[in-house]
């Protein structure tokens, strides 16, 4: 049963992508960026379920099982203060000027913004290699879901081969509009499925409020944040949603708006969406408590897993595994398609690798980079350590230092490539320091502080930002102008 | 409020939403709000108050006219090419 209802969601998701290739012009702009059509309701689904990764629904529960509910006001409710003043502020501009100059990727933004180069290309090197681990994360996470919720019958090679396949079949069908189509389809999925769950299983235990009294009499200090998150954590942590500015799968999505007032409703609404997925995820994580009390470390993610095992199993395990794979897929699709873009604009394109490349050819090269970067993530799924799950956070740290470059390629006139490029190599420099002290320990901080390490990158990036800028020579004005009115 | 004044205090509102997003003063409290722990029902409301604060901002302060500039959908004499 449980397989039969994962097999008929990713048939329908299939079905949904390959339908959207009908309304596909051959053109890079269409396939890229879904000529720059697509609405409000769908742009605020997709932005959501390109954000969320199976971390929403799985690793949050598993983090509230063991720290609590401080895991809300650390990953959640910052997020829902961060992502929509960044899709404010750096969202719409990049629409604005990206819809202007006919920009795809960022690396082509940076490189017409200060007319450099080799900072595109840096950026591009530290872009791909920032992201390729999360692409990982989510093939990875497909196995390991399908070999928990199957109890070890599937083997986790096929829950990772069948995440693969379907996003390479309706990505390469219908591009980035069948992408957004079908993370509509998924994020509702992952929404409503995640939310039935948890009702489902509060109303067996009895609703929340007894459900509470059970927690608070075997482990009440997960009811409080007490010593499980320093203050100074919750503090800090607020900037690692401020990678959301800088995912080259995000840019994507925001260049794929019909208008700047398509932004209005991912803005206003992201925290009420936010707030749907969490907050089961992280009430059910705490109940995890009362009927398996003392799983640590890996035994830990699969909390939400077994509750469903003893609550509600076969159709619901098998609608939660479904939901579990849009969550993922949501991510991997945009993911993969914007390192195809990438690829195919800013090395073969630019370089001219081949000589000119007609709009046929770009739609043809993008479905080819596509499928490699997805098959090449897949092969190294297959030997890849578990232990990669702890590169997410790290991930996110490199990006949200990323911020000030597109901040200051934005607001701020004075701003240079030597500016820009200084803030890359610093990103570079103090990520490698603290990745290299802190990788292993989850709850590595700053000389043990509390503080993490994305609060020092970020102050690092942003102080190379302006004073490589302010030793450099001025942009000309009409290049300035060009960006900043 | 006038225009000006009501974007400043759109604007305003997101620091201060910063700050109250370190919330000290519940740190350590086990009561209930809302059939909640009160560290929790705090950042659901928090949430809430964001939306409220978004809403305000995108009615108030949304940057239109420099982003149809910078979309090259009004020219340089203001007359919209759409």
């Amino acid at each position: 049963m449980t397989l039969t209802v994962i097999f008929a969601y990713l048939a329908a998701v299939l079905v949904i992508g390959v339908w959207s290739n009908r309304r596909l012009a051959a053109t890079g702009e269409d396939f890229f960026v879904a000529g720059r059509t697509i609405g409000p309701f769908v742009l605020l689904m997709t932005l959501f379920g390109t954000h969320m990764t199976s971390f929403a629904l799985l690793g949050a529960s598993a983090e509230s099982y063991r720290i609590g509910i401080g895991v809300f006001s650390l990953m959640a409710s910052s997020s829902a203060l961060m992502v929509p003043i960044v899709f404010f502020f750096v969202g719409t501009r990049v629409w604005a000027v990206g819809r202007r100059l006919g920009f795809l990727t960022q690396v082509q933004f940076v490189r017409a913004r200060w007319g450099s180069d080799g900072i595109g290309l840096l950026l591009f090197v530290v872009l791909v290699l920032l992201l390729l681990p999360y692409l990982l994360i989510g093939v990875m996470g497909g196995g390991v879901v399908l070999g928990q919720i199957t109890d070890g019958a599937a083997p986790s090679w096929l829950g990772s081969l069948l995440v693969s396949g379907v996003v390479i079949g309706y990505v390469t069908s219908g591009g980035l509009r069948g992408t957004a189509w079908v993370n509509t389809f998924q994020t509702a999925m992952f929404m409503l499925l995640g939310a039935v769950t948890a009702i489902l299983i509060v109303t067996s235990l009895g609703g929340v409020g007894q459900a509470l009294d059970r927690v608070a009499e075997s482990r009440p200090e997960l009811l409080v944040r007490g010593d499980a998150i320093h203050p100074l954590r919750l503090l800090s942590y607020t900037l690692i949603p401020l990678s959301v500015g800088t995912f080259p799968h995000i840019f994507a999505h925001w260049l794929s708006a019909k208008r700047a007032a398509t932004f209005k409703a991912p803005v206003v609404l992201y925290p009420v969406c936010i707030a749907v997925v969490w907050i089961p995820s992280v009430l059910l994580g705490l109940f995890g408590n009362i009927d398996f009390p003392g799983l640590d470390g890996a035994a830990s993610n699969s909390v939400l897993v077994r509750m469903i095992a003893l609550y509600a199993p076969e159709l619901l395990a098998g609608l939660l595994g479904a939901g579990v794979f849009a969550a993922i897929m949501s991510s991997l699709d945009s993911q993969s398609l914007s390192l195809g873009t990438m690829f195919t604009q800013d090395v073969v394109r630019h370089y001219r690798w081949g000589g000119d490349l007609d709009e046929a050819r770009q739609v043809r090269l993008g479905r080819l980079f596509v499928v490699g970067v997805v098959g090449t993530v897949f092969l190294l799924s297959l030997v890849a350590e578990r232990s990669i799950f702890a590169l997410s956070v790290w991930s996110f740290t490199g990006f949200a230092s990323l911020l000030p470059v597109v901040v200051a390629a934005l607001y701020w006139r004075r701003s240079t490539a030597a500016g820009a490029g200084a803030s890359i190599l610093t990103v570079i420099a103090l990520w490698t320091w603290f990745f290299v002290r802190g990788i292993g320990d989850a709850d590595y901080s700053v000389g043990g502080t509390g503080v993490m390490p994305v609060a020092v990158v970020f102050a690092g990036s942003t102080l190379a930002m302006i004073v490589g800028s302010l030793l450099s020579s001025p942009p000309t004005p009409e290049r300035v102008a060009r960006f900043i009115p | 409020m006038a225009a000006g004044a009501a974007r400043v205090t759109a604007y305003a509102a997101l620091p201060a939403l910063y700050l109250l997003h370190n919330d000290l003063w519940f740190w350590d409290d086990p009561g209930r709000f809302l059939g909640l722990p009160v560290g929790l029902s705090y950042h659901v409301l928090f949430s809430a108050v964001v939306v409220l604060a978004m809403w305000r901002l995108v009615r108030v302060a949304w940057p239109g006219d420099v982003l149809d500039e910078l979309a090259g959908e009004v020219d340089d004499d203001g007359v919209d090419r759409r």
